[in-house]
């Protein structure tokens, strides 16, 4: 079961909660796709609504809130965002975004690792959005992250692992979860992630921007529960082509 | 180094012929392509490029929906002032309209705010036109400080101002600044803005410049529609949102599309631009830019507003005013152009959800504004 802090969660997909058509709509594929963790940009919560659409339909699907500090331009920006989020949702789980460039929303490296040291110290659970750094990744766990989530490629691209060989070494290298976030765009995306040792991945846009986002979701919550059998399973070797015997040690079988 | 040393390197007639010699061949690369250039913008501005305005469309949806979702934002302009020392033969504000002006006092401002919060709204934005002895920094702040609380996300559209007084609003809690060129041909401008400090071309093409500077979280630009070509506008515009992006690259930019609407004393406009081509323009926008907002007011009809949601907009105002005081305090005050769609916030609500869209009325927190 993956533990991310002191809590568990038997599923390993989480989602977004923007670009849904609807409330109504963001509801319904949550459930479908058995996420037990949701994130919200505290931007977009009405903290002074008698009754907030988005977060009564996050509260209704039952999962855990999970703030994110999306919009802020840098460390003082995204510690003053964190603690609002802490305020208005009571949770001290906070996904750092940290991404200066509107147009790519690229992580901002040097902001998120300050970020992330002053809002650990102030006793945050801290899952920072970062580019596939394996260097940042171990930073950041030396200042107390509870989790990574390197990028897949360019968040909402779609375009899936373009960072692959960059996220194996981090796999490799982490002592803390690694969670897959952006760029998501297919659930053959999503059980790769898995096949290759992800701990979760996190999509938003492949689900909330599908025709049929209630039935994407179930195909993403598929996907992640068989890439990560897969993982377990222990994939078998790619071999460019068949070997029949072994033509360099043979000679020591006889 | 700023806008207008680039913009001095183009010429008006150049583009125009540029613009107009595009053939569907451009049109058909440029639809094709994967980063859109400028000239692939020129091709799908130009008439090559109306018979293939559904696939622009098509093209324009899918890359809004990727980008920001099945959302369109709400907000409220809220008019401060109505004074103005500018002569500009377009604008009801303009100072030879002898009709008596009006400058919003604190109660006013309030009574105001509290029938535009009724409506649900989050997102403000406030405008004035240029009387600078009245309506200045110290209004502006006094302004901000009135409604801060009672907003998520406050807007300007004012005269134009010095990188510092910027400063001194984005801290007070202004998150974005409008400002229009109105029209990129410099001879033209001179005729349509012929007293005031407006008057001033360059001033005016290197406020965004001192905007971005001021580290403001958003500018918006556009050009008046109707006073000159608006293909070759719309391309200078392109060419000004393209240098900022680039230059100040931590600031969103949003375009708006300002038609010129009746108002009291105006004149006729020079060009109409027809539903089609507005259309036209904004699918070029988004198919150039997928980031970009793209913004359509209350000068727009019901028809098209009815529509035009699943094409690439990404923010709407709704049940607007365009005179100060006029939601609740002197609704007979002068406007600045007449409005065209006067439904309800609630019916605009009603008509974005019917699109299978979601009104969002926050999308930010003030707090977080200048900090």
């Amino acid at each position: 079961m993956l533990k991310i802090a002191d809590q568990q969660f038997s599923s390993r997909l989480f989602l977004g909660s923007g670009k849904y058509g609807s409330s109504k709509e963001m509801y319904e594929s949550i459930l479908a796709s058995g996420s037990e963790m949701v994130t919200v940009a505290l931007k977009r919560i009405d903290t002074d609504a008698p009754a907030d659409d988005l977060l009564e339909a996050l509260k209704k699907a039952n999962v855990k809130l999970w703030p994110n500090t999306s919009g802020v331009r840098n460390a003082k920006e995204a510690v003053f965002a964190a603690q609002l989020a802490r305020e208005a949702l009571e949770t001290n789980w906070i996904k750092l975004e940290i991404h200066p460039d509107p147009r790519y929303l690229m992580p901002d490296p040097i902001e998120t690792l300050k970020a992330t040291e002053e809002l650990a110290k102030l006793g945050f659970i801290v899952l920072p959005y970062i580019h596939a750094d394996p260097v940042l990744c171990k930073r950041l766990e030396d200042a107390g992250t509870a989790a990574v989530m390197p990028l897949g490629s360019p968040i909402g691209s779609n375009k899936g692992l373009k960072t692959e060989d960059f996220l194996e070494i981090i796999i490799e290298q982490s002592k803390v979860p690694v969670i897959v976030d952006a760029g998501i765009g297919a659930p053959s995306h999503a059980a790769r992630a898995m096949e290759m040792g992800a701990d979760a991945v996190l999509v938003n846009t492949a689900i909330a921007s599908s025709n049929d986002s209630i039935q994407m979701a179930v195909a993403f919550k598929n996907a992640v529960i068989a890439g990560r059998m897969a993982y377990e399973a222990g994939l078998s070797k790619i071999n460019s082509r068949a070997s029949a015997t072994s033509p360099l040690t043979s000679f020591l079988n006889g | 180094m700023n806008f207008k040393n680039i913009f001095d390197t183009y010429k008006w007639d150049e583009q125009k012929v540029s613009i107009y010699s595009k053939t569907s061949k451009d049109v058909e690369l440029a639809l094709s392509s994967k980063k859109r250039s400028m000239e692939d913008f020129k091709a799908l501005i130009s008439p090559a490029a109306v018979p293939y305005l559904e696939q622009m469309a098509k093209l324009s949806h899918e890359l809004t929906i990727k980008r920001f979702g099945k959302t369109i934002q709400l907000y409220a302009p809220m008019y401060l002032s109505n004074e103005c020392n500018n002569i500009c033969t377009y604008c009801g504000f303009s100072l030879d309209n002898k009709v008596k002006r009006k400058t919003l006092t604190d109660a006013e401002i309030l009574k105001e705010v509290e029938f535009i919060k009724a409506q649900g709204f989050n997102h403000i934005l406030l405008v004035t036109g240029e009387a600078n002895h009245t309506v200045h920094v110290d209004y502006f702040k006094n302004a901000i400080a009135l409604i801060k609380s009672q907003f998520a996300n406050i807007s300007i559209e004012v005269q134009p101002l010095e990188t510092d007084e910027y400063k001194t609003l984005h801290e007070a809690g202004v998150y974005s600044v409008l400002v229009y060129q109105e029209t990129y041909h410099k001879e033209v401008y001179k005729q349509y803005h012929p007293k005031g400090k407006k008057s001033n071309f360059d001033y005016r093409l290197e406020t965004p410049d001192r905007v971005g500077q001021s580290g403001t979280h958003k500018i918006g630009l556009g050009v008046l529609l109707g006073l000159e070509d608006w293909r070759v506008d719309s391309f200078f515009c392109a060419l000004h949102l393209n240098y900022l992006q680039k230059t100040y690259w931590q600031t969103k930019y949003s375009i708006s599309f300002p038609r010129m609407r009746p108002a009291e004393g105006i004149i006729e406009p020079n060009v109409i631009v027809k539903d089609k081509e507005l259309v036209q323009l904004l699918c070029a926008y988004r198919l150039l830019n997928e980031d970009v907002e793209l913004s359509i007011s209350t000068r727009e009809s019901e028809n098209l507003r009815n529509n035009i949601i699943p094409l690439g907009v990404t923010s709407m105002s709704a049940g607007s005013k365009t005179n100060p005081g006029g939601y609740a305090v002197e609704p007979e005050s002068l406007e600045q152009f007449e409005i065209s769609d006067e439904r309800s916030v609630a019916q605009i609500s009603e008509l974005i959800k019917q699109s299978g869209y979601e009104p969002v009325y926050k999308d930010w927190d003030n707090i977080l504004t200048g900090c």
